[in-house]
């Protein structure tokens, strides 16, 4: 483990490359450019609202500003952990010829795809700054959680990318598997609702570590209020864990990567 | 005697296995083939039957600046040293230490991105070789000159040629200043000139006191660059020494009879490179060279005449003979008759490798009956006063200064 951090480490120019080289190639020869930060995150906030709508509608009570700014604050960081995991499942096998050609350490390339979708994610960030600035959300002390959390969805998207991306390698349907999970994964993580919507099964959502981190996303920045702290000390250990056994797994099964392209 | 501090590379028992047939390469088909193999009860020592080894038992070490070469046929192992050696792969068994830092001038395009210009991708590809970011920028320039690509270094490397793109490739690697180098086959890369460019920074490398490990099908190359050579057979180490000796042994294993295949009427057998004094494979150039082709009927065939070509390294005819064309008659052969002919020839060739094509072949009906690609190989030296395949025997008849 400490191993291959250190390895990282020594390793942070080319690291710094690899991420610069998806950002670079990802923008050139594309017509919105900057747009696509955006785009993603307004997708889903755009079909939020329609879902938002229809429960307003269902239950009767009209739709409020909160309902708004909650689904763009978990807007982004959701998009952000779908493009990493996506990027990030195919980031061996699209450098294919790298990894059976050159040998650098291949950790790289999980890390270098979720810090290139990073980038998209800090753009996507200052525009939810101005849209919540314009909307008056407010500042509030809670906000001090904020790096919390999302270091915490960054690692966490990092111990799954690395985790796919060398299953990927071994079994070519990963990959469909990961995108059909990212798919439907949606319904199953509050971001277009809150967990509390299903009262006693609440929990059964919260055993998704990403959810914890959405809902503390939403209370603490729209609400002004403390997140569930029980359940984001669970994300943080999962996190951790889950981190972990990526990192240790990948340097087992690092040695056959060349020849089981 | 060497001391251990001056062994920078130090290879012992390496073994490296690979597995024969497809691995599992998606779910799908891992659960269905685990299944039958449960069903099967197909134990572990079946499976070990589709393994064979790359490499056995390969042990050598290499001192500080010292220029070292691996021979070795097709499929001899050669490239799965390299990747062991560069960390691509793991052995399955045995050790590489190396002192200092491992670069290869191997697949030295690799990293390139054809969406970048050529200034993205040489720091691109400088840091996947090895190198910090600062230490780029300061090669930058250098670089640059070298590859020759200065116009086109803010174009797309999609829209290079094949030729620039490798040229820029090796450029990069040829600047990474690592402590052993490994190369494989590169030289080949570019025009004539870049080619010198590329064999001149190699042998400048060697001088500043690197250490590179080269590997080629370009034995002339081996031979120029490097003193000691290991010869690699199968996987096994056949020979270590002196570079010239290596390849000795290498051709002199190439030349050994052929097997007879039954199928065929009439076949040749053995094809031989000597001198007056016997079999050799080194010729002087501009001394003679005798070429023994022998041949063996299973059937009777009439009017066969044996034809043999020279061709040089890059198997381009330099010259071709036959029987008939030297005034011997048909060659009528009985079943179980053999026919041995020896050649003369007077070696008017440049320093270079070249190979030799037989053929048995019948000229009434244009039928040949059996061929045989580079059945021999031999080694021209000894004539550093002209370049290129043959020479015209220069002689500087006139030289005036007005």
């Amino acid at each position: 483990m400490r191993h291959s951090l250190r390895e990282i480490l020594d390793h942070r120019d080319l690291l710094y490359m690899i991420t610069w080289r998806e950002i670079k190639v990802k923008y050139k020869q594309s017509v919105m450019g900057m747009l696509w930060a955006v785009l993603m995150p307004l997708v889903i906030v755009c079909a939020g609202l329609v879902v938002r709508y229809a429960f307003a509608t269902a239950s009767g009570t009209p739709l409020a500003m909160s309902d708004f700014t909650s689904v763009t604050v978990k807007a982004a960081p959701w998009a952000f952990f779908v493009s990493a995991l996506r990027f990030g499942t195919n980031s061996l096998v699209t450098n294919a010829n790298l990894v059976t050609k050159i040998y650098l350490p291949r950790l790289i390339f999980p890390l270098a795809a979720v810090f290139s979708q990073l980038i998209d994610f800090l753009i996507a960030g200052v525009v939810i700054g101005v849209v919540l600035g314009v909307a008056r959300v407010g500042l509030s002390v809670y906000l001090l959680w904020l790096p919390v959390l999302l270091l915490s969805l960054i690692v966490l998207a990092m111990a799954l990318a690395i985790l796919f991306s060398a299953a990927s390698l071994f079994f070519r349907d990963v990959k469909y598997l990961v995108e059909v999970f990212l798919t439907f994964a949606i319904f199953f993580t509050p971001v277009f609702y809150d967990s509390a919507l299903f009262g006693r099964w609440a929990p059964v959502l919260l055993v998704n570590p990403v959810s914890p981190l959405l809902e503390g996303l939403s209370t603490t920045v729209i609400l002004h209020q403390g997140p569930p702290v029980l359940w984001i000390v669970y994300s943080l250990f999962m996190t951790a864990l889950l981190f972990t056994a990526s990192v240790l797994m990948f340097r087992k099964l690092e040695p056959f990567f060349a020849e089981s392209v | 005697m060497t001391t251990m501090a001056d062994t920078v590379l130090d290879v012992q028992g390496l073994f490296k296995k690979f597995r024969r047939g497809e691995l599992y390469t998606s779910l799908r088909d891992l659960i269905p083939g685990l299944t039958r193999r449960l069903a099967r009860r197909e134990g572990p020592g079946q499976l070990e039957q589709r393994d064979f080894w790359a490499l056995q038992d390969v042990s050598f070490s290499i001192q500080r600046g010292e220029a070292f070469g691996i021979i070795g046929g097709n499929g001899a192992g050669k490239s799965t040293i390299l990747k062991l050696l560069t960390g691509i792969m793991r052995p399955t068994s045995g050790s590489i230490r190396v002192a200092g830092r491992i670069s290869a001038l191997i697949e030295v395009s690799a990293g390139f991105h054809p969406d970048l210009t050529g200034r993205e991708n040489i720091y691109l590809n400088g840091a996947i070789l090895g190198m910090k970011r600062d230490e780029i920028r300061r090669r930058f320039d250098a670089i640059v000159e070298f590859s020759g690509l200065e116009e086109f270094v803010d174009t797309p490397v999609k829209r290079y040629s094949s030729g620039m793109y490798a040229r820029l490739g090796f450029s990069v690697a040829a600047h990474v200043d690592p402590d052993v180098l490994l190369v494989d086959e590169v030289l080949s890369v570019g025009d004539y000139l870049f080619q010198r460019k590329c064999v001149e920074r190699m042998n400048s490398v060697i001088a500043n006191g690197a250490t590179v490990v080269f590997v080629s099908h370009n034995l002339r190359e081996v031979a120029n660059l490097c003193r000691r050579s290991l010869l690699l057979e199968k996987g096994r180490v056949q020979l270590i020494g002196p570079t010239a000796e290596v390849i000795r042994t290498y051709f002199s294993r190439s030349q050994e009879q052929r097997a007879i295949d039954a199928e065929t009427g009439v076949v040749l057998t053995r094809v031989t490179t000597h001198d007056d004094a016997g079999p050799r494979v080194e010729f002087e150039s501009g001394g003679k060279l005798r070429l023994t082709v022998e041949a063996r009927a299973r059937t009777r065939h009439e009017d066969l005449a044996v034809v043999i070509r020279i061709v040089d390294d890059h198997r381009y005819p330099v010259f071709d003979t036959c029987t008939q064309r030297l005034g011997a008659g048909p060659i009528n052969l009985e079943a179980g008759q053999a026919v041995s002919c020896t050649f003369e020839l007077n070696l008017h060739l440049a320093e270079g490798t070249f190979h030799v094509d037989a053929f048995l072949y019948r000229y009434v009906t244009s039928t040949n009956y059996d061929g045989w690609h580079s059945a021999a190989t031999f080694f021209v030296t000894g004539a550093p006063e002209v370049r290129g395949v043959v020479t015209l025997q220069p002689r500087l008849a006139a030289f005036d200064i007005e």
